[in-house]
């Protein structure tokens, strides 16, 4: 039998399952460790920490989650990779290496990091050198919002991870990689990929995608015979066993819960999917409708036949940029006619916002239990519900038209319409806006750095 | 013969800023020529119309035997900025699956399609 690489995932999103990246290096055999923190918006959170902390601005949860898979690192060589430097991947170092020196195993991390992906700084110079940094979806060049511009990372592959590891590096620490070659990257690493052999790196790519979100291709999430998924309380995440070939299978380890079947993994497949035929990263630009999938026995996928084409010469910058507030507050309407009494209420508060000279850019009205999630396809059901929830949300460039909205809400409970509760939460909360940016930018501007101490 | 779309076929769906993608997926093999024959682009847009702002994109992945398709303009602006419950998507998935299909006879009963009358009310 050829040799196997195995890569766990164990964090799908900075949130994830605190008990998963241990139960993924104690389940059972495994070399690699992925775990993917950044989300979009993330690296806004994260640049907005740093300035109030100049040693803060990455995913603090890693620091516990190396610990609980310090004793796997540092007796079973068991290889750690992560996006949670965030904004500052040598301050998550010294975190990490602070928890380790703590834990008595001073020498036995060995960290890559991995910079170069912060473009904040270079903002104006790129500008002015004429790249225009245009939205993808809008087309507007970013000189639209520049002053309100908070972050800006460019989206790096799997080339400085490779370097880090090829380095002999055990704990691989980056800003924004893409989530994908967090997984790729290990594999390319051990099988000695070139940077054109487009079908493996695509296929590693495709492995990485199917478990970055962690749980979601291993049975959590899943709407396919969702009843019978097994034991979701113990769910297993999912582990790729790759080949030198560039097949692989996914499974879990033994005895876990959950389920990893052809329908599990084609759910994860098509998720947040754009245009199957041209799956866009830094390094490859992979075909989805070249996987073939086989079931190959008990919770194992086999996964082959994938294609990929050359890279483009652009990587994706994702910008965060401040875009004003928001609140959302909620009120329960109960039976008899809850849905009435929710809709009442909801024009009161409108005239009542319309007489205070309140102007929004979009106020949002919901009635959850009736139609907040799927509108008027979801017939008339609610008219017969046992209680509706009153959502209704603002969003406007002055905080303080958004604040005084927040004041509005709850006076209901006393002088709207009656059979009302649910207000415990209090006043909500006004919240700025960071919103998202993205855009392309010459490969050839951005360098990668690494650092392995 | 009316098919409900929940009976022949599963679905996730997610986000990229304001656009949220639904996968759909055949429960079976060879109801996967159906979903690809009846679930055009126009059913589709026509099942969102008032509820997206924006067109619909759809692919097809034999491979997979599932459709993916793009609703433009879903999100209420996507991410940070939407003041949806479901602001990133994820519950489009069973709203497409809410639809209903007519699928000629013979083409229902050569695939062996469970008649939506089966679950109706």
């Amino acid at each position: 039998m050829s040799r196997t690489v195995r890569v766990a995932g164990g964090q799908g999103f900075w949130g994830d399952w605190p008990e998963a990246p241990r139960r993924q290096v104690e389940g059972g055999p495994v070399d690699y460790l992925m775990l993917d923190y950044l989300a979009e918006v993330t690296m806004s959170i994260l640049q907005k920490q740093k300035e109030r902390d100049p040693a803060m601005g990455y995913a603090r949860d890693f620091v516990d989650a190396m610990e609980s898979v310090l004793t796997a690192v540092a007796e079973r060589g068991v290889k750690v990779i992560a996006n949670a430097g965030g904004v500052n991947p040598e301050a998550c170092a010294d975190a990490v290496q602070a928890m380790a020196v703590a834990a008595g195993r001073a020498g036995a991390l060995r960290i890559g990091i991995v910079t170069g992906d912060n473009l904040l700084p270079r903002i104006d110079a790129l500008l002015a050198a004429g790249h225009e940094l245009r939205n993808m979806d809008t087309g507007e060049p970013l000189s639209v919002v520049r002053d309100r511009v908070i972050a800006a990372n460019a989206y790096i592959g799997s080339v400085p991870i490779v370097e880090a590891l090829a380095r002999g590096a055990n704990v691989v620490i980056t800003g924004r990689s893409t989530d994908t070659a967090l997984t790729m990257a290990p594999l390319r690493h051990e099988f000695g990929w070139g940077a054109t052999e487009w079908d493996k790196l695509a296929a590693g790519i495709i492995a990485g995608h199917i478990i970055e979100c962690g749980a979601q291709c291993s049975g959590g999430n899943c709407l396919h015979d969702w009843r019978n998924i097994p034991a979701l309380a113990d769910v297993g995440y999912p582990i790729v066993e790759g080949s030198a070939d560039g097949t692989f299978v996914v499974t879990k380890h033994a005895g876990t819960g959950g389920r990893v079947s052809v329908p599990t993994v084609t759910e994860q497949l098509v998720y947040e999917m754009g245009d199957p035929h041209a799956y866009i990263t830094p390094d490859v630009v992979a075909d989805f409708t070249s996987i073939r999938l086989e079931d190959a026995g008990p919770d194992r996928v086999r996964v082959f036949g994938i294609t990929g084409s050359p890279a483009t010469d652009k990587l994706k910058v994702s910008i965060a940029y401040k875009s004003g507030y928001k609140a959302v507050g909620s009120l329960v309407y109960a039976w008899p006619d809850a849905l009435e009494k929710a809709q009442l209420a909801d024009r009161v508060l409108r005239e009542r916002l319309d007489r205070l000279g309140l102007r929004f850019e979009k106020v949002l009205s919901e009635f959850v239990g009736a139609s907040a999630t799927h509108g008027p396809l979801a017939g008339d059901a609610g008219r017969h519900a046992p209680e509706v929830q009153y959502r209704i949300g603002v969003r406007g460039a002055d905080r303080k038209q958004v604040e005084r909205f927040t004041r509005e809400i709850i006076p209901l409970v006393l002088n709207g319409p009656p059979s009302v509760t649910g207000f415990a939460g209090g006043r909500p909360k006004v919240e700025e806006i960071v919103a998202y940016w993205p855009a392309l930018v010459d490969k050839s501007v951005v360098q990668t750095h690494v650092e392995v101490r | 013969m009316r098919v409900r779309l929940v009976d022949i076929a599963h679905a996730r769906s997610g986000d990229k800023g304001d656009t949220a993608n639904v996968g759909v997926i055949a429960l079976r093999p060879e109801w996967y020529p159906v979903l690809a024959a009846h679930l055009t682009r126009e059913r589709v847009a026509r099942h969102f119309d008032g509820i997206i702002e924006g067109g619909v994109e759809r692919y097809e992945l034999p491979n997979l035997r599932a459709l993916n398709f793009l609703l433009h303009g879903a999100l209420d602006g996507g991410g940070t900025l939407s003041l949806k419950t479901d602001a990133q998507g994820k519950v489009f998935s069973t709203a497409l699956l809410r639809m209903e299909l007519e699928v000629p006879d013979a083409e229902a009963r050569t695939a062996g399609l469970p008649a939506a009358s089966a679950h109706g009310p």
